[in-house]
């Protein structure tokens, strides 16, 4: 029973999903509605888990004074710090007069998400921009014919989008200057790579979600 | 006699004292009043000027392919609608009878000649009338205004439909693919063996496997940040299956660090089953599947932490990723670790080539699980999907042929 009820609500949620996009009447309609709002309901209560879980481990390492047990200290402190100015002025906002949120300008929990937690999320989203050249060196290194090729694309695509780039061929006829070329490869060649790819996700997905939903597809459910 | 004159000369001023002021605001409010009635009708004659033609063609008619959620208004515009004419907005009425009130659904700006109704019933009937209007505001205050009404349109009533016509060629691809998957399930099940090209990326989840055993390093499986209702994710916990089964036979340790509750329990399961199955359930520990944090650059900072102070030797970086791809896969190459990408996220897959070893582009990931089980049905249903590529391929080849001749193939094949 462990396998047969995980398949037969996989089946049963599967095909009404399925049906659901072809049949826009009820009780289709209704079963996506609600299947996705118990989804959104499970996901919600689960969170708890995973906090737990890292609350759990966190507490463990440093029980056991891990090599890293510092890391597993700062995650506790934030995760406390952050729970108490939630709460605590989530709380007083409530008998405050006018009413605010925690979420409000001027609490201390959005100061701490404005100040800490988005400074954090930016700065890692910065790294990308150092990533990116390393990687690019990497790929464009002209080690075979398929590299030369990247490498050549590249360098028509970034100087066709920087200014310098048409300045450099103002004297080419209209409709041939760096921008043009730039334009043509992302359009062409680059647009047709993607759909083809794009076509190969699709049938990948059908393919996929018909074999799990038809139950021959069981190694997610462990073991298989 | 002096003392009566006086008497009688006070008298007659002081009542005309109290008399003049009076017949002054008196005449003062004639002439007001025959002022107001002269701009009252000037007004008039203004706002007849400026009152717009109604529009005209009211056609209300039901939303096909929907579920009776709306009634879709068109109308040919008023002619008095052009640039600074005498039409501002269009005020949309309706009424559930032909001479009953109605009351203002919406409204619509100047030159727009339709309107959708979702705020009806199924089966009731609707009268629709539109009215044109002029105005002219200050500080949202209406200084005037007119509006003229169209004929009544209606009624009409809203029906759900029992199938979308829109989707019509959606469905019959997806028949004629699931068909195939289904006959190539079924002929091997009978015993028919099938080709499957090379999937480079996949014959080498094996050997990363191998080296993190010899190299005594542990394993990171990272299954992107998307949740369990993602199908990227869950043929990234097929591939979990595979590679942690390998793992559990090696005795080599795989962690598995999410950003999603569910995705935890799953892989959790899944890792547990593995090492069950091989007959090493006490090498499994709990906090080899653990979760980190939702939010998506913070856990790319705990996985990059995780990768730089753990060097596995192994990393496997499979699912639905975004801008944190590049930042996990560079890191993992920084520390000389093998890498094995996959993800259907098109925008995804160049970092992944640049960083990583081998990549699953698109379909192989979705593929990687049948592959690496080589079980016939689920090799079968590969099959399948070759015949659907053949389907597209033979589509493609016919819409250049005919774009040749102006003929708009895909105009046919379009979803609605």
């Amino acid at each position: 029973m462990k396998r047969e009820i995980p398949i037969a609500i996989t089946f049963i949620v599967g095909t009404v999903f399925a049906l659901a996009y072809f049949i826009p009447r009820e009780p289709f309609s209704l079963f996506e509605r609600q299947f996705g709002d118990w989804f959104g309901i499970i996901a919600a209560f689960a969170i708890w888990l995973g906090a737990l879980n890292l609350m759990k481990i966190s507490a463990m390492k440093i029980a056991r004074k891990k090599p890293d047990f510092i890391y597993a200290s700062l995650i506790i402190l934030s995760f406390l710090v952050m729970i108490f100015f939630g709460f605590y002025e989530g709380y007083k906002g409530l008998f405050a007069e006018p009413q605010f949120s925690y979420r409000d300008a001027g609490t201390g929990f959005n100061w701490l998400y404005e100040y800490v937690y988005s400074a954090l999320s930016a700065t890692m989203f910065a790294l990308l921009a150092f990533f990116v050249a390393s990687a690019s060196y990497r790929a464009f290194r002209a080690r075979n014919l398929e590299a030369t090729l990247l490498l050549i694309a590249a360098f028509f695509v970034m100087l066709g989008r920087v200014p310098v780039g048409d300045m450099l061929t103002t004297w080419m006829p209209i409709g041939y200057t760096m921008s043009d070329w730039a334009n043509w490869i992302m359009s062409v060649p680059n647009t047709a790579g993607q759909r083809a790819i794009m076509i190969g996700i699709a049938l990948g997905l059908v393919s996929t979600s018909l074999r799990i939903i038809l139950g021959l597809e069981r190694s997610y459910l462990g073991g298989e | 006699m002096i003392r009566r004159l006086f008497g009688l000369l006070s008298g007659t001023v002081i009542f005309l004292l109290f008399l003049f002021p009076t017949n002054i605001v008196a005449q003062d409010e004639v002439a007001g009043d025959s002022l107001s009635g002269s701009e009252s009708a000037m007004d008039t004659l203004l706002l007849k000027e400026k009152t717009p033609q109604p529009p005209f063609n009211i056609v209300a008619e039901d939303v096909d392919n929907d579920a009776g959620e709306a009634i879709k208004l068109s109308w040919d515009l008023s002619p008095d609608d052009f640039q600074d004419g005498n039409v501002k907005e269009y005020v949309v009425l309706r009424s559930e009878s032909a001479e009953g009130t109605y009351d203002t659904l919406g409204n619509t700006t100047q030159g727009i000649k339709s309107f959708i109704d979702n705020k009806v019933e199924i089966g009731k009937k609707y009268f629709y009338k539109i009215a044109a209007l002029n105005y002219e505001k200050v500080n949202y205050v209406y200084l005037w205004n007119a509006n003229s009404e169209s004929a009544v349109a209606g009624p009409v009533v809203a029906t759900a439909q029992w199938f979308n016509t829109g989707r019509i060629w959606v469905l019959l691809t997806i028949l004629f693919i699931s068909g195939a998957i289904i006959y190539f399930i079924w002929g091997a099940k009978s015993g028919k063996s099938f080709y499957i090209r090379k999937i480079a990326g996949i014959d080498e989840v094996e050997n990363a496997v191998g080296r993190a055993t010899e190299m005594g390093r542990s394993i990171y499986y990272v299954p992107g940040i998307h949740d369990m209702d993602d199908v990227q994710t869950l043929a990234s916990m097929s591939i979990l299956g595979r590679v942690s089964k390998m793992a559990a036979q090696n005795d080599t340790r795989i962690d598995v660090p999410v950003s999603r509750s569910l995705v935890m329990v799953t892989a959790r399961e899944i890792v547990k089953e593995s090492y069950s199955k091989v007959g090493r359930p006490d090498s499994f520990q709990d906090e080899q599947v653990r979760y980190l944090t939702d939010d998506q650059f913070g856990y790319a900072a705990a996985i990059d932490g995780l990768f730089v102070r753990e060097k596995p030797a192994t990393i496997f970086l499979i699912g639905a990723f975004f801008a944190e791809s590049l930042i996990m896969a560079e890191t993992g190459n920084s520390i000389g670790a093998i890498q094995i990408a996959g993800t259907a996220m098109p925008a995804q897959l160049p970092f992944f080539v640049a960083a990583c070893d081998y990549t699953l582009i698109g379909e192989e990931l979705f593929a990687a699980s049948a592959y690496l089980s080589r079980e016939p049905k689920l090799l079968g249903s590969l099959k399948g999907q070759d015949m659907g590529k053949a389907l597209f391929l033979i589509v493609i080849v016919l819409g250049i042929i005919l774009q040749f001749f102006d003929v708009e193939m895909w105009r046919l094949f379009e979803v609605r």
